[in-house]
């Protein structure tokens, strides 16, 4: 119990943080497999991270370094409230380095600087479902993951390409896990996809309202749904960071006038200004 | 160069919540209201946020209604919050509806009965004429009520039709009935965790579900068996004494809705029964309650299931009001990254399609 706040180290209470590593355990035995958890109410709103906050909860020590993200930043209002909420009630030191972090909790991005092994990547996941779009009942859902009948998603593919030329997903685009399971990565943008596969960070997914988690353990095979003739295209902006220059990173389109003009940053605050850092030290 | 990348949203979030403290208080030449003044005088508010916070505390829904600012679907949410940390130390005992003290039981199947009808304090047939003189300051009392109607007896209804085999029994289930709060939802539901869902359901989605099996989506033949309002005992058996104590009384409301059965192979024809129960005084939940918890049986009574209010998953996934509003309103958050995403795909196809256009 922590004196400060009188609430138990994390907010959760023991009997539930065990509840959820065990479904954790579970999770990462069988990757990319939906685990049901018995998700409590926290005290911020379903669909604002409770998912994230509560995986996040029951994987912190008071030894850990978390950094918290919302579309790749870490001043978003609900990453500021996020990292607020675990420095109150775990009293954990806090940071916005990429490479610093023993645990990053992100909603929307996975972040530019590679992760290594050690570190924990939590998700916050509204659908946990990659087929609700296209099949809304759970029940159904459910079969079709014992029996891996991913038809449905393919044949969506397919349509998408046979009516547009591409596949019309840009983001939350569905990845096979291990060869096994259909997965939904999160509302990341599909640029992001490729970060998952073979990554040496322990990648654990949080749907609080859903009331599932999900994980990819390191180095598992993370494949985006293509075909042969049709390979998966991430998508960024055909454009550089106006702040740091970079080619590589995924960028937010900003409108700075309302005449059109517009310029482009880096989503991931900590690689851009990490990278502003050092050419500023080169000159 | 104009942009600067947005900085300080901690200080802004400080800021939004010292202004909404401000507008939560209002003109701070009028008295600030009293937890006990909500608690009393907008008693059928903090019903419905004990009900929807699935938490039975006068007190601290009132709290929560005062610090929502009247907003009852927030009040709900800092009950359900606060609930989810205390510890559990026993279940009660089943209710004793039947043993109710009584304040208000209405039959619309029976003109009279044992125990007669008896209004209570009701909004039925007040003629919905604003009444002027609430809006003066010193508003004087009102006159007690003349008599309680407490002594007599008061059988069910459906007991009554029970008596005669016309009314299909429930049979107890020796399963222990499963627990929403610490185990998610799975399907097919049984009717304790329909019941337990729709207990703590949004009053306005499950009234608008009700209403719908009315006007023909589901095949609902109605009547209202009865509805009882008034306070049981709650009991419970520690596990150290071995027999039940009594821990307190509360207010609930019960409806009982009596539904014509066509009969099964199994089943011979005979009336089945939708069941709405919750906390306080709140009629209008009660029987929503009861006319979707009929609905929801079409299943395991053999009818086709085809309208929304039939349909398990639609029903109890949607009627949480604390979830739907979480989501809902998650759209405020930002979302500029799948925005941009979206931006770059829908360029993409348009070249596509002008493309294919021109040639």
């Amino acid at each position: 119990m922590s004196a400060a706040t009188g609430y138990n180290f994390g907010y959760l209470d023991e009997d539930t943080k065990r509840m959820i590593r065990r479904a954790l355990l579970k999770a990462v035995a069988i990757p990319g497999h939906q685990v049901p958890f018995g998700s409590r109410e926290m005290p911020l709103p379903y669909g604002w991270g409770t998912g994230g906050i509560q995986v996040t909860a029951s994987v912190i020590g008071p030894a850990d370094r978390l950094k918290v993200i919302d579309q790749g930043a870490d001043d978003t209002t609900n990453a500021v409230s996020i990292r607020r909420f675990f420095a109150r009630v775990a009293g954990v030191e806090t940071t916005e380095r990429t490479a610093e972090a023993s645990i990053i909790q992100t909603r929307h991005r996975i972040p530019e600087t590679t992760l290594r092994e050690g570190q924990i990547l939590v998700y916050q996941v509204p659908m946990p479902e990659p087929l609700f779009r296209l099949e809304p009942r759970v029940a159904e859902t459910k079969r079709m993951h014992a029996l891996a009948d991913y038809g449905l998603m393919h044949v969506k593919l397919y349509e998408d390409i046979a009516r547009h030329g591409h596949v019309a997903i840009s983001y939350n685009y569905p990845v096979m896990v291990n060869g096994r399971y259909l997965m939904s990565p999160s509302p990341i943008p599909a640029f992001d996809n490729p970060k998952m596969h073979r990554n040496p960070a322990l990648q654990l997914f949080g749907a609080g309202r859903e009331k599932r988690i999900y994980a990819v353990p390191p180095y598992t095979e993370v494949r985006s749904l293509d075909f042969e003739d049709h390979p998966f295209e991430p998508v960024r902006a055909r454009a550089g960071c106006a702040l740091c220059g970079s080619r590589e990173s995924y960028l937010d389109e900003v409108v700075t006038d309302d005449a059109g003009g517009r310029i482009f940053v880096c989503s991931d605050t900590d690689y851009c200004q990490g990278r502003q850092a050092r050419q500023e030290a080169a000159e | 160069m104009a942009y600067v990348a947005v900085k300080g949203g901690e200080r802004a979030i400080e800021a939004a919540h010292a202004w909404l403290a401000r507008e939560r208080r209002g003109d701070p030449g009028l008295p600030a209201l009293t937890v006990g003044q909500i608690e009393q005088q907008l008693g059928l508010a903090v019903d419905r946020v004990m009900a929807e916070g699935a938490c039975h505390d006068r007190g601290l829904a009132a709290l929560a209604i005062k610090q929502a600012r009247g907003d009852l679907i927030e009040a709900a949410f800092l009950l359900r919050a606060y609930r989810t940390t205390l510890p559990r130390f026993a279940a009660s005992l089943p209710l004793d509806t039947g043993a109710m003290r009584i304040r208000r039981r209405i039959s619309a199947t029976y003109k009279d009965l044992p125990g007669g009808q008896v209004l209570g304090p009701t909004f039925d047939y007040t003629h919905r004429l604003l009444d002027f003189a609430l809006a003066a300051e010193d508003e004087a009392p009102p006159p007690p009520p003349e008599a309680s109607a407490e002594a007599e007896r008061m059988p069910r209804v459906t007991g009554i039709l029970a008596q005669e085999g016309l009314m299909q029994g429930e049979v107890a289930g020796e399963a222990e009935p499963p627990d929403l709060t610490r185990e998610p939802l799975a399907f097919p539901a049984e009717r304790p965790l329909r019941l337990q869902s729709l207990a703590r359901g949004d009053e306005g989605f499950l009234l608008a579900l009700g209403y719908s099996t009315q006007r023909g989506y589901g095949n609902a033949h109605p009547f209202v068996g009865e509805i009882r309002m008034g306070e049981v005992t709650v009991e419970i058996v520690p596990p150290e004494l071995g027999f039940a104590i009594e821990i307190g009384e509360i207010t609930v409301t019960e409806c009982q809705m009596v539904n014509q059965f066509a009969g099964s192979k199994t089943e011979p024809p005979q009336f089945t029964r939708g069941y709405g129960l919750t906390f306080g005084h709140a009629e209008r939940k009660a029987m929503a309650m009861a006319l979707v918890d009929r609905a929801l049986r079409a299943r395991e009574l053999g009818e086709e299931a085809t309208a929304p209010a039939e349909s398990e998953e639609f029903v109890l996934y949607h009627c949480d009001n604390v979830e739907a509003t979480g989501f809902v309103e998650h759209l405020k958050l930002p979302h500029y990254v799948d925005f941009q995403s979206e931006l770059e795909k829908i360029r993409q196809l348009r070249a596509t399609a002008l493309r294919e256009a021109a040639e």
